[in-house]
């Protein structure tokens, strides 16, 4: 019994933690839209600047909770400047440009932390005067995680009242609501969404600090924590901050108790709970249902365009020269431009989904790494050959995408994005979990192509057909009546369902569609590399093709093969350097801000309409 | 107190306003006039700053105001009353006024939830009703009270009588006659020449964007021809 409660009591003490960050992360969402990749980051700056404080301040009580409570102001100010200086440019771009400039502002973070506190994971002192551990029922609790358990209901009261009790919390609800008629009733907006941002931002930094005597302090902090923070405010309900408490504790206990029953479930637990969630309630346990945000409408995306005689002889070039390349370059040229036509059609399918279909995936890596699964577990187990094998890699991601994408087309918006989410993380840890089929961390090594296909320059050409091909495939389906749905559906939904068009399941297909060609990708990659590990289903390989679909600008057909060859070329050049991801980082908050139609539509817009088969503008 | 000049605004491509002007003096009640789609909504957001016009200039006080944020402009004393209310609902009446309320101006009777509560009634007795459980009648009200309590000198009321009662129109009609008699400007939007009739001192006609007459509401009476051609339906 006593070691029971012992558990259930440590479940509460975590949860303290991932509700502060959670809070803040669904506060900044209920106002700004914006989901913040950077939250994450905030943590481990407040984990980091606590460690740093404390060995300032005497010694003591005071000076180490005055040294938690400086580490979360100095955050709330951090986050307060980059919401200035960065994402008040951006209010107006489309929502997944906004996510993107915060995962560049998460390389930044890593890096300056990386480089001010060094590699090294640092071990934080134990809270003075509460450093001992009580008995309850027999077992000992440490004295730090009972104040912990004080400390979450204590900061959900206070921000509700903040909240209910100010006139601040009453323009912030207003504002969630309506921003644009809180603008036109006097209130300036700018500094109502600064301050959001410094209290969401402190609350972070709040969760890191305290956590310094219970976790070493680490690099790691800021991906580990946001996982968990969107899974906490999804389950919650994204806004509510009553639903992040709720979800705190569920997923605190769970943790605790799942790890008795079934340890390696704790790595997806909190997946398959916010999976659950979802479905039953697609606004999470305390949210409330999206209704249309007023004042925040992003611009009317322009009708498509056949290519143009232009615009097609271009591609023709582009596809001649690719094709007389082995005889130009070398070997290495030849590897690297594969990568390229790889990722090109992997980013072309999350562009299908996302761009054509308006369904955001935050984990497509899923299927391409179903695909590359798929390949390799036939040519490893079965004997099959690559043959056999390239032909399973779209047939193994399609029945994926088939089972996840009847969950997740019921969703929509950030909801859908968390669900693909989920999905990727569960076949992620599967992968990782079950040694002895897929290898685990290992991975499986030497899966090589065929014979005939063992040279460089034939796997080329092999690479070559299959993606040009495929990225052509997926275009002639945007522009038939199929595409024509799936756009009719991502800009009106309830005015398709209106005319008798059975708008899901077609976004069914499209998802099923999607992970077909990501799972090419994945078999073709498979067979370049002669390996495969669980890095390639994990959230940031999702991150590379969401960073390449935007680069190259989500509102043009030709955006993803840009951003692929840009992210390519960029990533090769970049991570030669020691501090690359700060480069990396300023690189896509450069491109957010002055190209928010990415490198392809930038273009776009500076060549004449006749080429680019525009509609030139009509004097009136 | 208002001044508007040769307005052109733009949605996209397509031209909602086409040389609008308008200029309106303190203590004035004055109606917008206009079927759907004539423009007097734009010409409203136009004013306050919610949309950007493309040429033309907006005055208020004697100073240029055009392309201003609108909460500068509100704070300057141009309240806005939308059309489709936008009431808060998940606040309650009583929040509702707070997320209104500005400072005390010089020279107009400070609004406070107390003196608008003797003008609305109904409102007196749901101060904790969140806005989303208010028929559409007690919206409106408190959508002008919400304004109100900024301490405007001139308002700005999109279609007021729109999807109301006929009681409550009425009753609308002798709010408004209340708020000239506290003082306040007031510029109307309208279809309804009735209630139009019952409160206004002048009227502006707007048809496909452009100003169509301008005069006092006897003239507009003694001209059945111009109100035949752009206010019938």
């Amino acid at each position: 019994m006593g070691f029971y409660v012992a558990q259930f009591l440590t479940g509460l003490a975590s949860a303290a933690s991932l509700f502060l960050v959670a809070s803040g992360l669904s506060i900044i969402f209920g106002v700004t839209r914006i989901v913040n990749f950077a939250h994450g980051s905030f943590f481990m700056l407040g984990a980091y600047l606590a460690y740093t404080i404390v060995q300032v301040l005497p010694h003591g009580i005071l000076g180490f909770w005055g040294s938690v409570v400086a580490a979360a102001l100095i955050v709330g100010v951090i986050g307060a400047a980059i919401e200035v200086l960065l994402l008040r440019r951006i209010y107006h771009a489309p929502e997944l440009f906004q996510l993107v400039a915060t995962f560049g502002v998460v390389l930044v973070i890593q890096d300056v932390t990386l480089w001010i506190w060094g590699a090294e994971d640092l071990v934080g002192p134990r809270a003075p005067g509460l450093d001992g551990a009580v008995r309850i029922l027999g077992e000992p609790i440490p004295e730090y995680d009972l104040a912990l358990i004080v400390i979450g209901p204590a900061v959900l009261a206070g921000i509700w009242l903040l909240f209910n009790r100010t006139r601040w919390g009453t323009l912030v609800r207003a504002a969630t609501q309506d921003r644009e008629m809180v603008g036109a009733l006097g209130v300036n907006q700018s500094w109502l969404f600064t301050s959001v941002f410094f209290v969401g931002s402190a609350l972070a930094g709040l969760g890191g600090a305290i956590q310094i005597p219970r976790e070493a302090v680490s690099l790691l902090m800021d991906l580990n924590v946001i996982a968990d923070a969107f899974v906490v405010t999804v389950i919650g309900g994204m806004g509510s901050v009553a639903g992040a408490f709720l979800a705190a504790v569920l997923i605190g206990e769970l943790n605790a108790f799942g790890i008795l029953v079934f340890p390696q479930i704790t790595i997806v637990l909190a997946f398959l709970v916010m999976a659950v969630v979802l479905i039953v309630r697609p606004w999470g346990l305390l949210g409330r249902p999206e209704a249309p945000q007023r004042g925040a409408a992003g611009p009317l995306e322009a009708p498509l365009r056949a290519a143009t005689g232009p615009a097609m002889a271009f591609a023709a070039t582009v596809l001649a020269l690719l094709a007389v390349l082995p005889w130009i370059a070398d070997e290495f040229t030849l590897v690297l431009v594969g990568d390229i036509l790889v990722f090109a059609l992997f980013a072309a399918s999350l562009h299908f989904i996302m761009g054509t279909g308006g369904m955001v995936s935050f984990g497509h890596a899923a299927y391409f790494g179903l695909g590359a699964y798929g390949a390799a577990l036939v040519v490893k187990h079965l004997g099959a050959g690559m043959e056999l094998g390239l032909l399973m890699a779209p047939v193994a991601a399609g029945i994926g995408a088939l089972v996840f994408g009847w969950f997740c087309v019921r969703l929509s918006g950030v909801y859908l994005a968390m669900l693909t989410l989920a999905a990727a993380q569960i076949v992620w840890s599967i992968a990782f979990q079950w040694q002895d089929v897929t290898g685990g961390d290992d991975g499986l090594l030497g899966i090589w192509p065929a014979a005939w296909a063992g040279s460089k320059t034939v796997y080329y050409y092999l690479v070559l057909v299959l993606s040009a091909g495929g990225i052509y495939t997926l275009r002639r389906i945007v522009h038939a009546p199929f595409g024509y749905t799936l756009r009719a559906g991502r800009d009106s939904s309830l005015r398709v369902d209106a005319i008798g068009i059975d708008l899901r399941g077609h976004q069914w297909m499209a998802f099923t569609i999607a992970g077909v060609f990501a799972g090419l990708a994945g078999g073709l990659y498979v067979f370049s590399k002669g390996s495969i590990f669980p890095d390639t289903l994990a959230i940031p390989h999702s991150v590379d093709a969401l960073i390449m679909v935007l680069l190259g600008g989500v509102q043009t057909l030709a955006g993803p093969v840009v951003g692929a060859v840009s992210f390519t070329l960029l990533e090769d050049w970049i991570t030669r350097f020691d501090y690359w991801r700060i480069i990396f980082g300023a690189i896509i908050l450069a491109i957010c801000i002055l190209a928010p139609e990415g490198i392809a539509g930038f273009a776009l817009r500076l060549l004449p309409g006749r080429l680019t088969g525009r509609v030139e503008e009509s004097a009136r | 107190m208002l001044e508007v000049t040769d307005l052109d605004t733009f949605y996209g491509r397509a031209q909602i306003l086409d040389g609008v002007t308008l200029r309106m003096d303190g203590g004035e009640v004055v109606a917008l006039l206009g079927r759907n789609g004539a423009g007097k909504s734009t010409t409203m957001k136009s004013v306050m700053g919610l949309v950007r016009p493309a040429r033309g200039r907006v005055r208020f006080l004697d100073r240029d105001i055009t392309g201003r944020p609108s909460h500068a402009v509100c704070q300057m004393g141009l309240g806005y009353v939308p059309e489709d209310r936008r009431v808060f609902t998940e606040l309650t009446v009583m929040e509702n006024l707070e997320v209104g309320r500005q400072a005390p101006r010089d020279g107009v009777p400070e609004w406070t939830p107390e003196r608008l509560f003797a003008l609305f009634p109904n409102l007196a007795e749901m101060r904790n009703r969140p806005g989303g459980r208010m028929s559409g009648g007690e919206q409106q009200m408190l959508t002008i009270a919400r304004t109100l309590m900024g301490n405007p000198r001139l308002i700005l009321l999109d279609e007021p009588s729109e999807g109301l009662a006929p009681v409550i129109v009425e009753q609308m009609a002798q709010t408004i006659a209340a708020l000239k008699t506290e003082g306040l400007t007031v510029l109307l939007s309208e279809q309804n020449l009735h209630f139009a009739r019952m409160v206004a001192d002048r009227a502006y006609i707007i048809e496909k964007g452009r100003m169509r007459f301008d005069g006092t509401m006897a003239e507009l009476e003694a001209n059945p021809d111009i109100r035949d051609a752009y206010l019938a339906v």
